[in-house]
């Protein structure tokens, strides 16, 4: 189910202090956060945010596309490069 | 011969079924269509007057989006969620299932046909 309306949209408090300080500031910094769970506000554009995926920070520079989707969805926390094809793994075998 | 948004010709069906096999258009909105033309959805295509027929078009094309635009709209959105880089949009890049679904077993319909794994050692029943 969706969120309602009349909530508006999820932003954690601390995010938005960040942010509005540092484009007050207008430095170009990466804001690190770990809130993978706030939404992407009008606000954020052009910001540079550095989105923790249990690992490391994930650069994502947020253009107008982006807003309202959640910033966890830019940095991903899984890695799958694919299994090994059948002669790689002969090859290892014989090694 | 009834032609409707482009190509499509049912015909010896009755309306609210032969209206489906428009793209986009289903059984509800379909029934809908019928209730707002005021025409009886028992009626066979063949049936309808021109007159008929002229108030389905017109009410298809001002207030759903069918086939080609449909099909361009829904190919927009998806390329709009790749080329943004967002979760759902490497989903669509790899054609994995793209709603949470578990891909450690089925998934076919998004990751096509099984393909047999090579050298892999057949399990034997004792």
């Amino acid at each position: 189910m969706s969120r309602s309306i009349w909530k508006g949209p999820f932003v954690d408090i601390t995010l938005i202090k960040k942010a509005e300080k540092l484009s007050e500031s207008g430095r170009k910094e990466v804001i690190k956060t770990w809130s993978r769970r706030s939404t992407i506000i009008p606000q954020f554009v052009g910001l540079t945010f550095g989105v923790y995926n249990g690992h490391k920070f994930i650069p994502v520079s947020v253009t107008e596309n982006m807003v309202g989707h959640k910033l966890g969805e830019f940095s991903p926390t899984r890695i799958f490069k694919g299994h090994t094809t059948a002669d790689k793994k002969v090859v290892a075998k014989v090694t | 011969m009834a032609r409707i948004s482009g190509v499509n010709i049912p015909t010896n069906k009755k309306i609210h079924i032969a209206l489906t096999y428009i793209f986009g258009i289903g059984a509800k909105i379909a029934l809908d269509i019928c209730n707002k033309a005021s025409i009886d959805k028992s009626k066979r295509v063949n049936e309808l007057n021109d007159n008929e027929v002229n108030k389905i078009r017109e009410l298809v094309d001002s207030n759903y989006s069918v086939e080609g635009d449909l099909r361009r709209k829904i190919s927009m959105d998806i390329k709009r969620l790749t080329d943004l880089g967002c979760y759902r949009g490497l989903r669509h890049r790899k054609k994995l299932p793209v709603r949470g679904q578990r891909t450690h077993t089925n998934a076919r319909t998004r990751k096509g046909k099984a393909v047999a794994i090579a050298g892999r050692k057949k399990v034997t029943k004792g």
